[in-house]
C-alpha cells in the first residue's frame, strides 16, 4: 500500500516538493495527490516579468501534465483545500472533494498584501502575484496612460518594470525614504533610485497613502498624508506578502504572532504528519519570501519523510537581480546591524556604482554587503560570507576596481566542497568538480550534467570559476589553440586576421603559426577570411584550405560523388524553375530528394558533371546554395500573410530578403533561419540559429536555437521590432558570432558558452556596451557587398573548370561508382549488393 | 631487371599550390600533392581503405608533428605521404609512388 502525500498548492516550492519526491530512489512507495486553486500547474513566478518581454504562460511553466501523469502524480486544478479533518486524515475542498493523506504538506505559499487604503478596490487597483494579475494589469494598462507602483521593494520594482514595459508613464510610491529598504543602505538605495530615475521612473518616496478618489485627468488620484497627491489610471499594490495561511489557521494549527505556520527543524507543524514549507511557513518566527529556502524546505520535507536526516536550519537572504536593467544584489547583514562591525565603502558617481562591505570588529569576517550597478563579486561575496572564510589581508580589494585586470578570482579554490554555488538548484562546488573529473569540460557540460546556472543564471561566473580551477587542479591543459599549428583560440585567429588585415593563411602562418597547417586550421582560416573579407573561395591564395565540401562547392557523398543544392530563397519557387531542375535531375540521373531547409538536392553528381549541370541552373536563374559550406543555409518560411488566414505579418518576403542579405555569410559552423508570420510557429523559427516570428506589434527576434543532435529552444531576444531594427540586430548578433565563436561551434552553443550569456549578447546588441556595434553592421554590410555566386564565377573560368574533373589525365569516369535502382530513383549500390552482382544501373555521361 | 619508366600525368602548373589531383596511370589512381612549403610532391593511391572510395586527392594536406599527411575528405583520417601509414588506423596504409617533376611535368613510377 502506497502512502498517500497530498500536497496543498502547486507554486514552485510545492511543484518543487513533488519533483524532489517523485524523483526519489523510493518514490515508488508514495502517491501524490496535489491541488492547486490556480488554473495552471506551477510556473516561474521569479520570471514573472518576462511575461511582458513576451513570454508566454507556457514559458515560464515548471511542470506539465505529461510530466506528472508519466510520474503518476495526480493534480486537481482550481479546487481550493478548504479544511482538514484531522481525525480520518482527510482534506476537504470547496468542491466538496475528499481526500485522505498519510502526510498533508502545505504549500500555500502567500498573497501580495494591499494595504488597508479607502478606495483600494477599483477596477484598475491590482495586484502582481500570478499570471492572471499579469492578465489583468495588461489589460488594464491597455486603457491606461499613467501607472503607480504602491511599494518601492524588490517586487514592487519588477512590477514597475512591467509597467514601463508596458508603455504607460510610471511612479513608485513607497512609505520608506528608499528604494529596496529591507536589502539596501541608504547608500545603495540612493544609487539605485538615480539610475531608475535616469530611466524615466519617478519615485515618490516617504508617502503614506491616505485614500484613493475619482481623478480629474487620470481615472484615479491618490491622496498623501503629506498633503500632495498623485493623478493616476492604475494601481499596482506591491507592499509585500502575507503568509497564506488561512486553512491552517481555521484548523488550529500552531501560527506565529503576527501570521505563518509555525515548523520545526523539519518542517513539521504543530498538527501531527503535516508539513509547511514555503512562503507560508515561519521558522524561528521568521518567514522567508525566497524562493532558494522554500526549495531548501522541499527538500527537508522530503527528507524527513523518506527518512533521511536533513534539517531546515535557517536560510541564506541574499539576493543578486536586475532591476529595470539596473544590477543590484544585497548579500548577509547588509545593514551593518552586528554589534561593533565596520563598514568600507566604495562609491563612484561617474560610473554609478556603489559597493560597500561589512566585516566584523576584528576585520577577519565578511558579514554583508550590498552591490549596485555592478555586482560581478556577488559570487565571491557571497561564498565568502555564507562560509565564514577569512577576508584578503586588505579588504579594500573586494570593492575597489581592479587596475590589472586579475581582480578577485580568488576565492573559489578556497570554497569547502559543500559550498553551495547554485542556489536555483542547489549544486555544490563538489558536484561541480565531480562532473570535471567526469570528464565535464566545457559551460555546457557542466549545466547538462548538474543543471548548475540553468535557473537564474546569477551564479554563471562562478560555476565557469569553479570547473576552470578544477580543470587546472586536474592538471588539464585548458588550452584553446585551434591545433598544433597556431597557439590561439579561433577567436584570437578571427581578432588577428581582423585588426592586421590579413588576407591569406600564408600570412598568418608565417606571422603567426608554424608547420604546415592541417585540415583543422585551414579551413578555419579559409572561414575567417571569407567572412571579413569574402573573397572567391576557389582563387589560388585560398583554394588549398577548403575543407571537402568547399573546395569542390558541392556536398560530398560517400562514393566521392557530389550532391548539389541550388538556393530556393525563403523556399519559394516558379513552376518554370522546378521544371529546371527535374530536366537535370532526369538528364544526369540525379537522386531527389526535398530537405529540411525547403530546398530541393539533387545527388549523385560526379565531378565532372558539376560544371554542366550548373550551367544549366546558373542560365535558369540558379544560384549556389552553399549547402557545402559552413555559412548560411536556408532561411525556411511558412506562407504567411499573403495566403494563410492566421498570418499577421510577411513572412515569405521577409525570408527572402533575410536570405538574399546573408546568403553565402561564412561562419564558425553553419546557420539556419526560420521566419514565422504568426505565432503557430509552423516555420518552426525557435529551432533555428535566428528564429523571426510576427506578432501585432512587429517581428520578435530569437537567437541561438537549434535542431539537430543537441536541440536548443532559441531564446526569446527582442520583441515588436521593425524590419529595420530586425536586420540591424540580426547583422549584429552574427557578426558578433563569426568574431568570438569556437570552430565548429553552432550558435546554440557559442550563447552557452558566453560568459554572461543571453543578457551580456543584449547588452552588446541592443545596448552597445563594447562600443562595437556600428563596426559590426558596417563588416557584415562589407560582406554583402562582396558577394557573388561561386559557381557563376566558376563556369565562367576555364582555368578553374580544370580540376573539376576524375582524372587529369583521362577522360575516364571512377570505375568504383555503382548505383542500383530503388523507388524509381538510383542509390549507391551496398557492399553486399556488389559482391552479389546485382543488376547495376547505367551511369550518365 | 629493367628499370621502372617514369611516366608524364600532367603539367606541373596544373598542380595548384596545397591542392591535389587525382592521375589515371596503369589503371591506377593516383593522388598527387603539391606543397608549397617544401616546394616538394607527392603521389600516393587514391582509394581511401576507410571510406572506401576513390577520393583522397581532394583532401586537405599539411603537417601533423613532422609527418606530411593528407587528411580523408570522407571521414578526417590522416595518411603519412611519405609512407602511406594511416596515423589514426596504422593497420591500413596506402601504396605511395615515386614522383618528379622534369621541364615543367609530373612524372611518376609505377
Amino acid at each position: 500500500m502506497k502512502q498517500r502525500i497530498v500536497v496543498v498548492g502547486n507554486g514552485m516550492v510545492g511543484h518543487k516538493f513533488i519533483d524532489n519526491l517523485v524523483s526519489h530512489a523510493d518514490a515508488e512507495k508514495y502517491h501524490v495527490i496535489t491541488f492547486s486553486e490556480e488554473p495552471r500547474l506551477a510556473y516561474d513566478r521569479v520570471q514573472l516579468s518576462k511575461y511582458f518581454s513576451g513570454s508566454t504562460a507556457e514559458d515560464l511553466a515548471l511542470t506539465t501534465s505529461g510530466y506528472y501523469d508519466e510520474k503518476n502524480v495526480e493534480f486537481i486544478l482550481k479546487d481550493k483545500v478548504v479544511d482538514i479533518d484531522f481525525e480520518n486524515k482527510e482534506v476537504i475542498t470547496a468542491s466538496g472533494r475528499r481526500e485522505a493523506y498519510d502526510k498533508l504538506i502545505l504549500a500555500t505559499g502567500s498573497f501580495p498584501f494591499v494595504p488597508p487604503i479607502a478606495g483600494n478596490n477599483g477596477e484598475h487597483c491590482l495586484v502582481y502575484r500570478t499570471i492572471e494579475d499579469l492578465e489583468a494589469i495588461t489589460y488594464s494598462a491597455a486603457r491606461s496612460k499613467v501607472g503607480v507602483v504602491v511599494g518601492g521593494g524588490l517586487l514592487g520594482l519588477e512590477a514597475a518594470a512591467a509597467l514601463k514595459a508596458s508603455g504607460l508613464e510610471t511612479h513608485v510610491v513607497e512609505f520608506a525614504p528608499r528604494l529596496m529598504a529591507v536589502q539596501l543602505d541608504e547608500g545603495g538605495g540612493k544609487l539605485l533610485r538615480r539610475k531608475i530615475e535616469a530611466l524615466g521612473v519617478k519615485i515618490h518616496t516617504q508617502k503614506a497613502t491616505t485614500e484613493i478618489v475619482a481623478g480629474t485627468e487620470a481615472r484615479y488620484r491618490m491622496n498623501f498624508a503629506d498633503g500632495s497627491h498623485l493623478e493616476t489610471d492604475m494601481i499596482l499594490f506591491s507592499a509585500g506578502i502575507r503568509p497564506q495561511d488561512e486553512l491552517a489557521r481555521k484548523c488550529g494549527i500552531v501560527m506565529g504572532e503576527r501570521g505563518g505556520i509555525t515548523i520545526d527543524n523539519n518542517c513539521l507543524t504543530s498538527a501531527k504528519d503535516v508539513y509547511a514549507i514555503g512562503e507560508c511557513a515561519l521558522w524561528q518566527n521568521r518567514i522567508y519570501g525566497l524562493v532558494a529556502p522554500g526549495y531548501q524546505m522541499a527538500k527537508v520535507a522530503v527528507s524527513h519523510i523518506t527518512g533521511g536526516a536533513e534539517q531546515f536550519t535557517g536560510a541564506d537572504m541574499s539576493t543578486k537581480l536586475k532591476l529595470l536593467g539596473v544590477d543590484v544584489a544585497s548579500i548577509g547583514d547588509a545593514h551593518g546591524n552586528t554589534p561593533g562591525s565596520l563598514s568600507y565603502t566604495y562609491s563612484n558617481d561617474v560610473e554609478e556604482v556603489y559597493k560597500r562591505i561589512i566585516v566584523s570588529a576584528d576585520n577577519t569576517k565578511l558579514l554583508g554587503a550590498v552591490l549596485v550597478g555592478e555586482v560581478e563579486a556577488y559570487g565571491t561575496l557571497q561564498q565568502m560570507c555564507v562560509n565564514g572564510m577569512d577576508l584578503p589581508d586588505d579588504p579594500n580589494c573586494l570593492i575597489l576596481p581592479s587596475v590589472d585586470g586579475a581582480g578577485m578570482a580568488m576565492g573559489v579554490v578556497a570554497l569547502p566542497d559543500t559550498a553551495q554555488i547554485c542556489s536555483c538548484f542547489d549544486v555544490t562546488k563538489g558536484a561541480i568538480c565531480c562532473a570535471v573529473q567526469n570528464g565535464a569540460g566545457t559551460m555546457g557540460d557542466i549545466k547538462a550534467i548538474t543543471k548548475a546556472s540553468t535557473g537564474c543564471g546569477g551564479c554563471a561566473v562562478l560555476t565557469k570559476q569553479v570547473m576552470d580551477a578544477e580543470l587546472i587542479k586536474l592538471g588539464v591543459e585548458v588550452s584553446n589553440h585551434i591545433c598544433e599549428h597556431f597557439p590561439h583560440s579561433r577567436h584570437e585567429l578571427a581578432d588577428i586576421v581582423r585588426i592586421k588585415k590579413i588576407k591569406t593563411f600564408d600570412e598568418l602562418l608565417d606571422g603567426h603559426g608554424h608547420g604546415l597547417g592541417c585540415d583543422i586550421c585551414k579551413p578555419a582560416t579559409a572561414s575567417i577570411l571569407a567572412a571579413f573579407w569574402n573573397e572567391y573561395v576557389l582563387d589560388e591564395k585560398h583554394i588549398g584550405l577548403q575543407d571537402t565540401n568547399d573546395i569542390f562547392l558541392g556536398n560530398m557523398q560517400k562514393d566521392g560523388t557530389y550532391s548539389i543544392v541550388p538556393r530556393v530563397a525563403g523556399g519559394e519557387i516558379t513552376p518554370e524553375k522546378l521544371i529546371v531542375l527535374g530536366q537535370v535531375a532526369k538528364e544526369y540521373k540525379l537522386y531527389t530528394k526535398i530537405t529540411g531547409g525547403q530546398r530541393i538536392d539533387l545527388f549523385g553528381a560526379q565531378l565532372h558533371q558539376l560544371p554542366a549541370i550548373w550551367k544549366v541552373l546558373v542560365d535558369a536563374g540558379f544560384e549556389t546554395g552553399h549547402a557545402y559550406g559552413k555559412s548560411l543555409r536556408t532561411v525556411k518560411s511558412c506562407v504567411g500573410s499573403t495566403w494563410c488566414r492566421y498570418g499577421v505579418l510577411d513572412s515569405v518576403s521577409m525570408a527572402i530578403t533575410l536570405e538574399n542579405r546573408y546568403k553565402g555569410v561564412r561562419a564558425p559552423h553553419k546557420i539556419k533561419f526560420g521566419v514565422s508570420g504568426c505565432t503557430r510557429e509552423c516555420a518552426e523559427a525557435q529551432s533555428k540559429d535566428f528564429g523571426v516570428i510576427a506578432t501585432e506589434n512587429g517581428w520578435n527576434l530569437f537567437v541561438c536555437g537549434n535542431g539537430g543532435m543537441r536541440p536548443r529552444h532559441a531564446d526569446l531576444f527582442a520583441t515588436g521590432l521593425d524590419d529595420a531594427t530586425l536586420i540591424k540586430y540580426i547583422d549584429r548578433v552574427m557578426m558578433f558570432y563569426i568574431r568570438t565563436g569556437d570552430r565548429l561551434q553552432r550558435t546554440s552553443v557559442w550563447l552557452e558558452n558566453l560568459e554572461g550569456g543571453l543578457a551580456y549578447l543584449k547588452k552588446v546588441v541592443i545596448e552597445d556596451k563594447l562600443s562595437i556595434a556600428e563596426e559590426l553592421e558596417a563588416q557584415m554590410q562589407y560582406n554583402i557587398d562582396q558577394y557573388q555566386c561561386e559557381w557563376k564565377t566558376t563556369i565562367e573560368n576555364p582555368e578553374r573548370l580544370k580540376r573539376f574533373k576524375h582524372f587529369i589525365n583521362s577522360d575516364e569516369r571512377d570505375d568504383n561508382l555503382a548505383y542500383v535502382a530503388e523507388r524509381g530513383q538510383v542509390r549507391p549500390a551496398f557492399k553486399s549488393e556488389r559482391e552479389s552482382r546485382i543488376e547495376l544501373v547505367e551511369l550518365a555521361d | 631487371m629493367s628499370e621502372k619508366m617514369w611516366i608524364s600525368v600532367c603539367e606541373y602548373q596544373d598542380l595548384l599550390p596545397d591542392t591535389g589531383l587525382c592521375a589515371l596511370v596503369n589503371k591506377q589512381q593516383i593522388a598527387l600533392f603539391n606543397s608549397r612549403r617544401l616546394n616538394e610532391v607527392f603521389a600516393v593511391s587514391n582509394f581511401d581503405p576507410i571510406g572506401e572510395a576513390n577520393v583522397l586527392s581532394r583532401g586537405i594536406i599539411g603537417s601533423i608533428g613532422d609527418e606530411v599527411v593528407v587528411a580523408s575528405p570522407l571521414y578526417k583520417q590522416h595518411f603519412n605521404l611519405r609512407t602511406g601509414e594511416c596515423l589514426e588506423k596504422p593497420e591500413h596504409t596506402i601504396p605511395v609512388y615515386p614522383v618528379r617533376v622534369e621541364d615543367g611535368l609530373v612524372q611518376v613510377q609505377i
